[in-house]
């Protein structure tokens, strides 16, 4: 293709993708070194009869006028990566100097808010990822072993929990496991603890968000392979039968090799997925348990009537740099196949 | 050669023996399928159940039975079934808005993004350039960019520019975030078009252009419909963008359920945010029914699950 038809083929999806992808990311790494404009303070002296007396009062005017002129607020560097809300170098180094024991300088550092959510956001995403390989691959070789009547109906049911709305998959969990719901008022019955409730348990959110997640996105993996289970090459299957390997031996040996390239592509796709984990603590209202990464910047920017651009902008760039750290040995390995395909 | 010919002959008896055969591992693998559908599909059926209840008995701390039989629901409007959490939802509320406000949105963010997409992942497919596998890696990577962390870029520009809150910066983000994948997806099923078709349309002297409108649209629909399915679900599912960067007066629904959540937590009016999930759920069951197998082409196509 000619480089000028090329170019006028992609120039919509490019431009899409450069002004609304691309320039957000410049945008937030901007606003990630200001923080938000001060309220300008006019301090005046009131003399009366007994003396005077100062007062500080707010400058509405010149606040708002301030907030015209500087939109982004003040330059601050990169002092907002290292706050307290962020990396909160002095809080850990504090953190580091005063405690004895590694098990309590972590129990300090994991009460800070980003640390807390990093914390989540990987143990998240490294519990679900690979519960939900393994489960889908025995679901697959399960559903595969059903007659063929039974195939469709529950590839049917098994794409509900997938293709929901993330938010409203996790309240209809949400409602079966609060403490009025079918699951959370038997389990209080079962132990007899009318404390034992969602909103009281760190471990209990932890378990339900987790939970949620694998009944979220085990299906994505469960259909990626079963439909690469159709492609197994039958002589093998065959050929390892003759010789004698027990169906679980042909399993480990035939089929995982067979599909592990597509184990691969389902790896990269879930810890993408998993590592924007966000809605489910906004519909389990988790947060007094459990923050994610992106809860976290969506909190800064819901603060009512005074978003926290500086902050969430910090917060952003670091997400991204989680994200590419994940990427990047995928993007080296299909680097590396696309000149082996070139040459 | 005798081994392979001899197997071919073996196969029949052995593997009609082993499908009736329960190993333990075939009862394992079963009993797992088995538990997995129900976990998969009760609590759908339970929410649906529930959603026709008063609160009393969908969030029933006697017995949860009182759910299924509806004891309260009888006590207080005299039938087991009752439609009062749908009519609060949708007149009291006013979903029916948000209701047409996702209408809006989902339907120019699929009919854009199907556009763009096709032009600019038909050009991907037919490349083979370098620079065109830059361009997919960078959508790749761009796809793993949490959306929230794109909304929190977007936000202060838009107020500026006195764009926050209406529907088209909505449906431009939307089309935008929805490209990556649309892009791969689309590019992907391209390739799976042989190349002879357009090019030797060109030999008879078509341009380029001719030879993808003539050519290749006419046999793209399969892929471009499954696409869309995607398309529709990404945008229909949005929670981040919808919820940060719409007004309140046009909330899409998924947004709109979560501000009832804040506002309806006085006694009975939770069961509104229950039927609007519900009602939230419908169209998405509808969808599976009529395009399963597209999904499952889809989902099995490239980098697909948006």
């Amino acid at each position: 293709m000619k480089h000028r038809t090329f170019f006028w083929f992609i120039l919509p999806t490019l431009s899409a993708m450069v002004l609304f992808i691309a320039l957000p990311i410049v945008s937030v790494a901007i606003q990630s070194l200001f923080v938000e404009n001060e309220q300008v303070l006019v301090v005046s002296e009131s003399c009366g009869p007994f003396g005077c007396k100062e007062t500080t009062t707010i400058d509405a005017e010149a606040t708002a006028r301030l907030q015209e002129e500087q939109p982004l607020g003040r330059f601050n560097g990169l002092d907002t990566y290292v706050n307290r809300s962020h990396l909160a170098f002095a809080e850990v180094g504090e953190a580091w100097r005063s405690t004895d024991t590694l098990g309590e300088f972590w129990g300090q550092v994991s009460n800070l808010p980003f640390y807390r959510a990093l914390f989540f956001t990987l143990t998240y995403t490294a519990v679900v990822t690979p519960v939900v390989i393994v489960l889908g691959l025995a679901i697959a070789v399960g559903v595969n072993n059903l007659p063929k009547l039974l195939k469709g109906p529950s590839i049917f049911i098994s794409l509900l929990p997938f293709l929901v709305t993330p938010l409203v998959g996790a309240l209809i969990l949400f409602w079966m496991v609060d403490s009025d719901g079918i699951i959370g008022a038997t389990i209080q019955r079962i132990f007899d603890d009318p404390s034992l409730s969602l909103k009281a348990s760190t471990a209990l959110t932890w378990t339900m968000l987790i939970v949620y997640g694998v009944w979220h996105t085990l299906p994505f993996s469960f259909i990626t392979f079963y439909a690469g289970l159709q492609t197994v090459p039958e002589d093998t299957m065959e050929a390892a039968k003759i010789d004698g390997a027990s169906k679980w031996q042909r399993m480990i040996h035939v089929v995982v090799p067979h599909l592990a390239p597509l184990m691969s592509f389902v790896t990269l796709m879930l810890l993408m997925d998993n590592f924007r984990v966000f809605e489910p603590i906004v519909s389990f209202k988790a947060e007094a348990h459990a923050t994610s990464l992106s809860w976290i910047i969506y909190n800064d920017l819901r603060e009512s009537g005074n978003p926290l651009y500086g902050s969430a902008g910090a917060t952003s760039m670091m997400t991204i740099v989680g994200v590419v750290i994940l990427l990047t040995p995928v993007l080296i390995r299909t680097w590396r196949n696309f000149n082996r395909k070139a040459h | 050669m005798t081994t392979k010919s001899q197997s071919r002959i073996a196969v029949p008896a052995v593997s009609g023996k082993a499908r009736f055969r329960l190993s333990p591992f075939t009862v394992i693998s079963l009993a797992l399928v088995a538990l997995w559908l129900i976990v998969a599909a009760f609590p759908f059926l339970w929410t649906f159940w529930g959603s026709f209840k008063v609160q009393s008995d969908f969030f029933s701390k006697v017995d949860w039975q009182n759910a299924i039989y509806g004891v309260n629901t009888i006590k207080e409007t005299g039938s087991p079934f009752t439609l009062a959490g749908y009519y609060g939802a949708w007149v009291d509320e006013a979903f029916w808005r948000n209701v047409i406000n996702s209408g809006i949105v989902v339907f120019f963010t699929v009919i854009i993004s199907l556009t763009i997409g096709t032009l600019g992942g038909y050009a991907l497919a037919r490349s083979g350039r370098r620079y065109a596998f830059w361009l997919l890696m960078a959508a790749l990577a761009f796809r793993a960019m949490p959306h929230i962390t794109l909304v929190s870029g977007y936000m202060l520009p838009f107020f500026e520019w006195n764009i926050w809150g209406i529907l088209p910066t909505t449906i431009i983000v939307l089309v935008a975030i929805n490209q990556p994948f649309t892009l791969w997806m689309l590019h992907s099923f391209f390739l799976n078009i042989p190349k002879d078709m357009d090019e030797s349309a060109m030999v008879d002297g078509c341009t380029r252009f001719q030879a993808f409108r003539h050519v290749i649209i006419p046999v793209m629909w399969p892929g471009v419909i499954t696409t869309g399915l995607f398309s529709f679900l990404l945008a229909y599912n949005d929670f981040a963008v919808t919820a940060m960067l719409l007004s309140s007066e046009n909330e899409t629904i998924i947004p709109a359920i979560n501000s009832f959540l804040g506002t309806t937590q006085v006694e009975g009016k939770v069961m509104y945010a229950v039927a609007a999930v519900v009602s939230a759920t419908a169209p998405l069951f509808v969808l599976i029914l009529l395009f399963q197998r597209q999904i499952v082409s889809g989902l099995t196509a490239g980098a697909v699950k948006g």
